[in-house]
């Protein structure tokens, strides 16, 4: 059976890959939601904290002997102490002025990390072993699909949904809503909202770093890889509606999808589909697709 | 005044003199020379930092500052974009009296530049881009393509891959002037042979997950998937078709165009057997290894490719034929050039055809087994030489208009 010339077993797997790759987007795009949704900070410094928690998993096999599985419970904590520190010494300055103030200096920040690590380590990128426990591949009938792909996915949802969860569901995640609506009368609580929203912060990046330390096998460990998706993860999060948890899962991994057929049906525009249909959701529904009107 | 500052004195007096004496004819008492090249993406460690220091490796070694001409290097990033790449050519001819462009690996800019340089009567030496139609249909009086060329890997890899039965192929090409180039030549090749393409994908630049792209050429069921792109393109391009098994479901991949910083990053278990064309390897014999030996500890441990080398070579015999000549007119320049044969430490003697391409062998290689490596940098053996006269695409077949 074949849809527009394609046969429905090759388009099953193409499916799968834009998932894979969904899974990338969601994880980005939902540090960035939380990080606007609570602190109001457009993060631009996204991509290269991505590539920082790549990198960090790189320095801590190749230098250290740590795993891959050590490097996933450690990296995000390392990359978040050091959003911490960001949080704490720039940013909180930052709060009572216009977005574009934040947006400038995490912009610039990124573009003097990304300059540094390219500096010293090249654009050519580290090559990360794969962990042992995730070669070889498993035979769905219309695909192989590598046992490292089909973790990507799980860890991701997994990821993704606790954190909607905490957000969402939780007593913290409501002392976190109302802070953002109205942090004075929540600190009048008792409750310490400046805290809070570092901790926030760190927490934002840390899930950028757990991306790139997934990433990590996958593609080469190099200063560019984050700067290549931030743009899109920005847009995933605009089509989703700033600020809005929910909408960034969702269309993180919807718009892999579209990302993933476009390569089939029209490979040339496969990096510009996103920005068409960016267009589009602005155009017919400017708060984005899950946002509420502020 | 103190004896040594009289001595400086002196000397500053001495070299001006010599200086306007030899420099009658060199515009502004100055040839100035413009590396444009990738700073910050992709093809950043195969040109790059190391471009500029291969122009002023080569400045240094042709001794032409201690006859009494100036010298200067300026570098620029061209992104990777013909716009930004054209704005910085135009800003150096008209405003920064630069005489000569360098480097400039992507097609899509140099093809831009080319134009640019010929309007401007400058010179472009082209060591970096890889497309044939520079010294085909685009061919100008004021280029010379120095180090390689995409007929030139598409008869070497291409040639060696379907003459040993890969005759079969699907096509993983980057979207840009050079991917287009290099798989069209290819193509040729491979039809040429009595082999059948079987389908193509054209990937954006810089992509980041090929693995859309690679389950298509997965699904062609083709022998070969020939990769028509080049730097980061192709590490993430051969590292995740390791992932998605295609080389154990039997199928090939031939890397159009592999430089050694490619095998480098990727790392000799992943690269093993992968078979490459170049024109220059650093370890071939002991001039290239002296060239290597100055070069790396000053380029972050990176062992020169083979457009470092190209920048190296075409700037000494560009530097010779400005002495001969006592002019840095653009035209007369590469006149010059292509009339004078070439001989330098890293390409040998060779010459500069009148469509602008230079000749000389090129090196049909294998990437080594991780066991066979004696060290860092010690990736390939040498399974052919292609002789210069074979290597790049007969004079007649160009369509250059330069060639009566």
């Amino acid at each position: 059976m074949e849809i527009f010339g394609i046969p429905t077993q090759a388009l099953f797997g193409q499916l799968l890959i834009g998932l894979i790759n969904g899974a990338f987007y969601a994880m980005l795009s939902l540090g960035l939601a939380v990080i606007f949704g609570l602190l109001n900070i457009i993060n631009f410094t996204h991509g290269a904290q991505y590539m920082l928690g790549a990198f960090c998993a790189w320095f801590l096999l190749e230098k250290l002997g740590v795993g891959y599985w050590w490097s996933l419970l450690l990296v995000p904590f390392i990359i978040g102490a050091t959003g911490v520190v960001i949080e704490r010494t720039m940013l909180s300055r930052l709060y009572k002025l216009d977005h574009l103030y934040g947006l400038l200096l995490t912009f610039g920040l990124a573009l003097v990390v990304q300059g540094l690590f390219t500096n010293f380590y090249g654009s050519s990128g580290q090559p990360y072993r794969l962990p042992q426990e995730f070669t070889g591949s498993f035979n769905l009938g219309f695909m192989f699909l590598p046992k490292y792909r089909a973790w990507v996915i799980v860890a991701s949802l997994v990821v993704c949904l606790g954190t909607w969860f905490v957000i969402e569901r939780t007593k913290l995640g409501s002392y976190l809503r109302a802070a953002t609506e109205n942090p004075a009368l929540v600190q009048a609580f008792g409750i310490n909202v400046p805290l809070m929203i570092t901790l926030t912060y760190g927490f934002g990046v840390g899930l950028a770093a757990l991306a790139g330390v997934m990433a990590a096998p996958i593609y080469q460990v190099s200063p560019q890889m984050g700067a290549n998706l931030i743009i899109v993860v920005f847009a995933v999060v605009v089509i989703g509606g700033m600020g809005s948890i929910l909408g960034a899962i969702l269309t993180g991994f919807g718009l892999g999808v579209v990302e993933g057929l476009t390569k089939v049906f029209y490979p040339e525009a496969s990096n510009t589909v996103i920005f068409v249909v960016m267009v589009l959701v602005l155009l017919f529904k400017p708060q984005g697709l899950f946002g509420r009107e502020r | 005044m103190s004896k040594f500052k009289r001595n400086i004195l002196g000397l500053a007096v001495a070299a001006s003199f010599t200086v306007g004496v030899a420099q009658a004819q060199v515009s502004d008492n100055l040839i100035k020379m413009g590396v444009l090249t990738d700073m910050s993406s992709l093809y950043t460690d195969l040109s790059g930092a190391g471009s500029v220091l291969a122009a002023k490796m080569a400045v240094e070694d042709s001794g032409i500052e201690k006859r009494g001409y100036k010298v200067e290097v300026v570098s620029a990033d061209h992104q990777n974009k013909p716009d930004i790449g054209s704005g910085i050519a135009r800003q150096w001819y008209d405003v920064d009296k630069v005489d000569v462009i360098l480097d400039t690996p992507n097609s899509g800019v140099a093809l831009a530049v080319n134009q640019i340089t010929k309007d401007k009567n400058k010179v472009f030496l082209a060591s970096g881009p890889a497309s044939s139609d520079l010294t085909g249909k685009a061919c100008s009086p004021n280029t010379v393509h120095w180090t390689y060329d995409t007929w030139m890997l598409a008869n070497g890899t291409g040639g060696a891959i379907v003459k040993s039965g890969g005759d079969s192929w699907f096509f993983l090409t980057a979207d840009y002037a050079f991917g287009h180039a290099l798989e069209r030549d290819t193509e040729a090749v491979v039809l040429k042979n009595g082999g059948k393409v079987l389908g193509k994908v054209r990937a954006p630049l810089n992509t980041q997950d090929f693995s859309s792209f690679l389950l298509q050429a997965q699904a062609s069921k083709a022998k070969i998937i020939g990769l028509a792109n080049a730097g980061g393109d192709t590490t993430n391009s051969i590292k995740q078709a390791a992932e998605f098994g295609i080389v154990k479901g039997g199928q090939n991949l031939a890397g159009l165009l592999v430089f050694l910083t490619d095998v480098n990053a990727l790392g000799l278990p992943t690269a093993q057997g992968l078979i490459v064309t170049n024109t220059f390897y650093w370890d071939k014999d002991d001039q290239t290894r002296a060239f290597a030996k100055r070069f790396a500890p000053l380029n972050k441990g990176i062992h020169p490719t083979m457009i470092h080398a190209g920048v190296y070579a075409s700037v000494l015999h560009y530097l010779k034929s400005v002495e001969a000549l006592k002019s840095d007119d653009g035209v007369k320049v590469v006149a010059k050039m292509k009339e004078m044969p070439t001989d330098d430490p890293l390409f040998g003697k060779g010459t500069i055809r009148v469509d602008g391409r230079k000749v000389h062998p090129a090196y049909l290689m294998e990437v080594k087994k991780p066991a066979e490596s004696k060290g860092p940098w010690d990736y390939y053996k040498v399974r052919a030489t292609i002789p210069a006269d074979q290597a790049f695409r007969p004079l007649k077949d160009g369509d250059c208009p330069l060639v009566k």
